[in-house]
C-alpha cells in the first residue's frame, strides 16, 4: 500500500483550494501548511515503508501520528518511541497526522485516535515502536538484496545501512522505494529501554518554533476562498429550546448573510466576518423555552448532593473488612465533610470548526482530541455515512478533555453548513459561550469518617461520595448497576491503575450518584482531582486527631503499597520534611496514583495575618514506569501545577437561574505568573508499566497546599475553590 | 476605511470604526498570529506593541488607533523569528500547546525594551498573560535569559 492509493483526489483538490487561499492573502500573506493531510500524503509519490513511517529520497523521515498535539508533547515523544526502533537520523524527522476517514478505509491501521486520560504514549507505545522497528527490518533488507548479502550481516544507524565485511553503505532514502514494496515482517523485537538513544532522552519540541513567530495555524485562523464566519449562542440553560427569533431586526447590519437555527436549542448568525457575525448575534432577539432547569441553582443542587451523602443506596468502589463495625467501635472518630465545585476547561482557543457541507460530501477541520469522534459527530450531523465524510485535525489551543469525548461544536457547524451547502463556514465561540456550554468538571461532596483506635493508628475509614457521574452524562452505556466504575479514580483496589495507597483493615468507599442538569465531562484530571483532596486533606485529619506526624501517619499504611510509598518519601526527603523552614512557611504533603502512574507533592506556603496566601514552593515527584522524554515530563509536570492551582484557589462555575453564571476569566481566575511558585520535580522511572502524566500531578496540588494552610493557621479548608475561604489564623 | 501601519507597512482597512483592532488585524489584514482569548482585555492573547507599548487589542477601537502609529504583531517582531526574546524562547522550549505565546512573547519583548534588567517581581507585575497550560515558569526563565545576555535596551 502506497501513500498515493490513501491520498484521495479530493484531499487533493481540498489541499490545493488551501494553498490558493494563503496565496491569495495579498501583501500580508505568509507561507504556512496547513496540517491537514502532510505533505507525504498529498505528494501521493513517496512510497510509505508502512503506516507509521515515510522515507523520502532525501532522507527526510515523516512519521505519522494518529493522536492529537494540545501542548502535551505527545507528538515529540511518541516520534521519538518510533525513530528509536526506526535508528534513523532525528534531525531529518517531521511528523504528520493520517486522517479518521483514511485510517478507516484502511480498517484502523493507526488504531486509536482517542488522545485524553494521559493515554497518548502508554496506549500506544507498544504498536508504534514495532512500527519502527518493521520499517528499519525493511529497510535493512532492501540494502541486503541490493547487495545479494544476508540482512543479518546488515546493521542500521542515523539512516545509513552499513555492511561492515564489503565496507558498503546506504541511505534510508535510496533503499526506500524497495523497502517499500517488501512485505512487513512478523516478529519484531523491541529494545531495551536501556539501550534507547533518542527515545528517553530531554529533546527539544518538534513543534515550537512556528509557536514563537504566530506562522503555526490553529484552528481559529483557518482561512478558505469563500468562507463566510459564524457566531453561535445556544439556549443558556441546558437543555432549553429556541421558542424564536427575529432576524429581521439584524439581517441588514453589515456583513450579516444569513441568520440560522442550529438544531433546536441554538441559533446562528453567519457573516462576512466574524466579528461582524458576533457583532449581529449581540443585536439579535432571541427569545428562549428555557423548561424546567431554569430552576435550578447552585444552592439547590448542593442541598440535594448533601442529601446523598447520608442516602441509604450507594455503589460500592471499594471494600475491605466492616469499616461500620470498626466506626461503631473506635476508640475515636473523625468525620468531616468536603465538597469539590463545577469548572470549566476554559481552553484559551474557545471551540471551533470549519466545515464544506454539499449533498455528496462533508468535510471538517478542527482541533480535537479525538479525529474518529470528530469524524463520526460530522457523520452524524451531516447525514452522510463515515465513507462520505472527512475530519482533519489541527492542533489544539489547549484540550484539557474538552475536546475529547464530545464533539458538540462539531455538530452545531455542520448543521450550519448543511444550511448553506457549497460555502466553507468557520464556527468560532466566543469566550462567553465557551464559559456557559461547557462540559464541566463534575459536581461532588463526600463525607469521610474514620476511626482511630487507642493509639491513634487507622482501623477504618469510610468514605461516602455523593454527586455527578460523568459516565451517566457521556457515555450511559458504561454504567453497570448504577455504578459508575470512574467516579472511584485513585481509591480503586489495589492494581495497575487509580488504586488506593493505603492498606487500611476496614474501608468503605461508595457512591450515592445525584445528576444535575449541568453537563460533565472529563476535566484534566478527572475524578482523581476531588478523590486527592477528599481522601489526602483527610488523612491530614486524622493524623493531626491521632497526634502524629502526617508524613509518618501515612507511611504506616504504606508497607505494602511500595511505589506509592517511594514518590512519597523521594518528595518528603527532597523538600526535606521535618527541617526547619523559614519562619512563617509551612509544608504540607500528599500523594496518589492515577493515569497509571504514581505521584506525590509537598508545598510551601505562609498565609499573612490578613489571610493571603503565598505558595512558595512545591517539589513533585512522579513514576511513570518509563520515561520517554524528561525535559517534556518537567514541563507537564509544572503545567499540572498551574492547572491544578488554578482549580484550588479559583475555580468554580456556579448556577443560577439554570445557566452558568461565570462568563469570562474576569470572573473565572486562573493562576497568573506572579502566583506561580517554584517547581521542582523529581522524575522516578521504576520501569516494567507505562503511566501517563499530563493528568496524575494535577490532583497533588490541591491537598498539598490545602495541609500546608492547615499547617499554618490552623484552619481546615474543605470546599473549595479558596477564593471562597477566609484564610486568617482561627 | 481606516489608515494603519503594520508590521512596517501602511494598509487601508475596511472595518466599522468600532471593530476590535485585533479583529481587523485578523480579519481584514488577515495575520492570525494575534489571538482571540476573552475579548475583556483579560488574558493577553491579542497583545500587539503599538509604538512599543504591550496592548491588548480586543477592546481597542480600530479608529482608537492613528495612521502614524507603528503596530508591531508577532509576524513582524523579527523578519526571520530572531528576536533575542523569540531565540530564547525556542532555547527554552516555553510554548505547550502555543495559543497565547505570540501574546506572552510581545509582552515580554516590551517589558524588556523599557526594562532591560527586570528584577522578578518586575517580570510578575508585566506578565499578566494567562497560560492555560501553565508555561509560567519558562516564560520567567527565558525573560531572565534575555536580560542576562543584554541582547535589548542597548539601542
Amino acid at each position: 500500500m502506497t501513500s498515493a492509493s490513501i491520498a484521495s483526489s479530493t484531499t487533493l483538490s481540498r489541499r490545493s483550494l488551501l494553498a490558493g487561499s494563503a496565496a491569495a492573502a495579498g501583501a500580508f500573506s505568509f507561507g504556512f501548511a496547513i496540517p491537514l493531510t502532510g505533505e507525504a500524503l498529498a505528494q501521493g509519490v513517496t512510497p510509505e515503508i508502512n503506516a507509521w513511517v515515510v522515507v523520502h529520497p532525501d532522507d527526510k523521515v515523516v512519521i505519522r501520528i494518529a493522536r492529537s498535539e494540545m501542548g502535551q508533547g505527545t507528538l515529540t515523544g511518541l516520534a521519538q518511541l518510533v525513530a528509536e526502533e526506526l535508528n534513523c537520523d532525528w534531525s531529518k524527522v517531521t511528523t504528520e497526522y493520517p486522517t479518521p476517514g483514511q485510517s478507516l478505509a484502511r480498517n484502523r491501521v493507526w488504531g486509536n485516535f482517542s488522545t485524553g486520560g494521559s493515554r497518548g504514549i502508554r496506549e500506544s507505545h507498544d504498536y508504534v515502536r514495532k512500527g519502527g522497528v518493521a520499517a528499519r527490518m525493511m529497510l535493512i533488507q532492501a540494502a541486503a538484496n541490493e547487495w545479494k548479502v544476508p540482512a543479518a550481516e546488515c546493521t542500521a544507524q542515523k539512516s545509513v545501512i552499513t555492511h561492515k565485511a564489503s565496507g558498503r553503505s546506504l541511505r534510508y532514502g535510496q533503499v526506500a522505494a524497495e523497502a517499500a514494496k517488501l512485505e512487513a515482517p512478523k516478529d519484531v523485537a523491541l529494545k531495551d529501554p536501556k539501550d534507547w538513544t533518542i527515545a528517553g532522552k530531554p529533546l527539544p519540541r518538534l513543534d515550537t518554533a512556528d509557536k514563537t513567530n504566530g506562522k503555526k495555524i490553529y484552528g481559529m485562523d483557518l482561512k478558505m476562498p469563500g468562507m463566510l464566519n459564524a457566531a453561535i449562542k445556544d439556549c443558556p440553560v441546558f437543555g432549553g429550546k429556541v421558542k424564536s427569533f427575529d432576524a429581521a431586526v439584524v439581517r441588514a447590519m453589515p456583513g450579516v448573510r444569513h441568520v440560522l437555527p442550529v438544531g433546536e436549542s441554538g441559533v446562528a448568525v453567519v457573516a462576512e466576518t466574524w466579528w461582524q457575525a458576533k457583532t449581529a448575534l449581540d443585536a439579535l432577539p432571541i427569545e428562549w423555552d428555557e423548561g424546567e432547569n431554569a430552576k435550578v441553582s447552585s444552592a439547590s443542587i448542593a442541598a440535594w448532593l448533601k442529601e446523598g451523602l447520608d442516602a441509604p443506596q450507594a455503589a460500592i468502589g471499594n471494600q475491605v473488612g466492616d469499616a461500620k463495625a470498626a466506626i461503631a467501635n473506635a476508640a475515636r472518630t473523625v468525620e468531616a465533610v468536603y465538597s469539590y465545585p463545577f469548572q470549566n476547561h476554559a481552553t484559551m482557543e474557545t471551540m471551533n470548526a470549519t466545515a464544506l457541507y454539499t449533498p455528496e460530501r462533508c468535510e471538517v477541520w478542527t482541533p480535537t482530541q479525538n479525529g474518529e469522534a470528530a469524524l463520526a459527530a460530522t457523520a452524524e450531523a451531516s447525514g452522510l455515512p463515515p465513507s462520505k465524510c472527512e475530519a482533519y485535525k489541527i492542533d489544539l489551543g489547549g484540550g484539557f478533555g474538552r475536546r475529547g469525548a464530545v464533539h458538540d461544536w462539531v455538530r452545531q457547524v455542520v448543521l450550519i453548513a448543511k444550511q448553506v451547502p457549497g460555502t466553507p463556514i468557520k464556527l468560532i465561540w466566543s469566550r462567553e459561550e465557551d464559559m456557559t456550554h461547557g462540559r464541566y468538571h463534575p459536581i461532588t461532596q463526600c463525607k469521610l469518617t474514620g476511626a482511630l483506635d487507642k493509639d491513634g493508628n487507622l482501623t477504618g475509614l469510610h468514605m461516602r461520595i455523593s454527586g455527578q457521574s460523568i459516565l451517566a452524562g457521556i457515555a450511559p452505556r458504561s454504567i453497570q448497576n448504577g455504578r459508575d466504575p470512574a467516579v472511584f479514580q485513585g481509591l480503586n483496589p489495589p492494581g495497575p491503575e487509580a488504586s488506593i495507597g493505603y492498606g487500611i483493615p476496614n474501608l468503605l468507599i461508595d457512591h450515592a450518584m445525584r445528576n444535575p442538569h449541568v453537563p460533565p465531562g472529563f476535566w484534566r484530571g478527572v475524578n482523581l482531582n476531588q478523590n486527592t483532596i477528599y481522601l489526602e486533606s483527610f488523612m491530614d485529619e486524622m493524623a493531626h486527631a491521632a497526634g502524629k506526624d502526617p508524613l509518618e501517619f501515612r507511611r504506616a499504611l504504606m508497607k505494602n503499597h511500595p511505589k506509592h510509598l517511594a514518590v512519597l518519601n523521594a518528595v518528603a526527603e527532597k523538600a526535606g520534611w521535618g527541617k526547619p523552614l523559614p519562619e512563617g512557611v509551612y509544608r504540607g504533603i500528599c500523594q496518589t496514583m492515577g493515569f497509571g502512574s504514581y505521584v506525590a507533592g509537598v508545598a510551601e506556603v505562609s498565609v499573612s495575618p490578613e489571610g493571603k496566601l503565598k505558595i512558595h514552593r512545591i517539589v513533585a515527584a512522579t513514576d511513570p514506569g518509563h520515561v520517554v522524554n524528561p525535559a517534556q515530563i518537567e514541563r507537564q509536570v509544572e503545567g499540572s501545577f498551574v492547572y491544578g492551582l488554578s482549580a484550588a484557589l479559583y475555580g468554580e462555575c456556579t448556577v443560577k437561574d439554570g445557566r452558568m453564571v461565570e462568563e469570562n476569566f474576569d470572573a473565572y481566575n486562573v493562576l497568573r505568573l506572579d502566583e506561580m511558585p517554584a517547581v521542582e520535580t523529581v522524575i522516578m522511572p521504576s520501569g516494567g508499566f507505562w503511566g501517563g502524566v499530563g493528568e496524575p500531578t494535577i490532583a497533588v496540588a490541591a491537598p498539598a497546599v490545602l495541609n500546608a494552610i492547615f499547617a499554618a493557621t490552623g484552619k481546615r479548608i474543605r470546599d473549595l475553590p479558596l477564593k471562597n475561604a477566609d484564610l486568617r489564623k482561627a | 476605511m481606516a489608515k494603519l501601519n503594520v508590521n512596517g507597512k501602511t494598509l487601508d482597512v475596511q472595518a466599522a470604526d468600532d471593530t476590535p483592532l485585533l479583529w481587523v488585524i485578523r480579519e481584514q489584514i488577515g495575520l492570525t498570529g494575534t489571538k482571540y482569548g476573552c475579548g475583556v482585555a483579560q488574558c493577553g492573547a491579542c497583545t500587539v506593541l503599538i509604538d512599543g507599548v504591550a496592548t491588548r487589542t480586543c477592546v481597542l477601537p480600530v479608529n482608537a488607533v492613528t495612521p502614524e502609529q507603528k503596530i508591531v504583531t508577532i509576524e513582524g517582531l523579527s523578519p526571520d523569528g530572531s528576536h533575542p526574546v523569540q531565540l530564547a524562547w525556542i532555547a527554552h522550549d516555553v510554548p505547550q500547546c502555543g495559543f497565547c505565546q505570540s501574546g506572552m512573547i510581545l509582552t515580554a519583548a516590551a517589558l524588556l525594551q523599557a526594562n532591560p534588567k527586570p528584577s522578578e517581581a518586575d517580570i510578575a507585575n508585566e506578565m499578566t498573560n494567562i497560560c492555560r497550560c501553565g508555561t509560567y515558569t519558562r516564560v520567567k526563565a527565558a525573560i531572565l535569559d534575555v536580560a542576562a545576555s543584554g541582547a535589548l535596551g542597548r539601542g
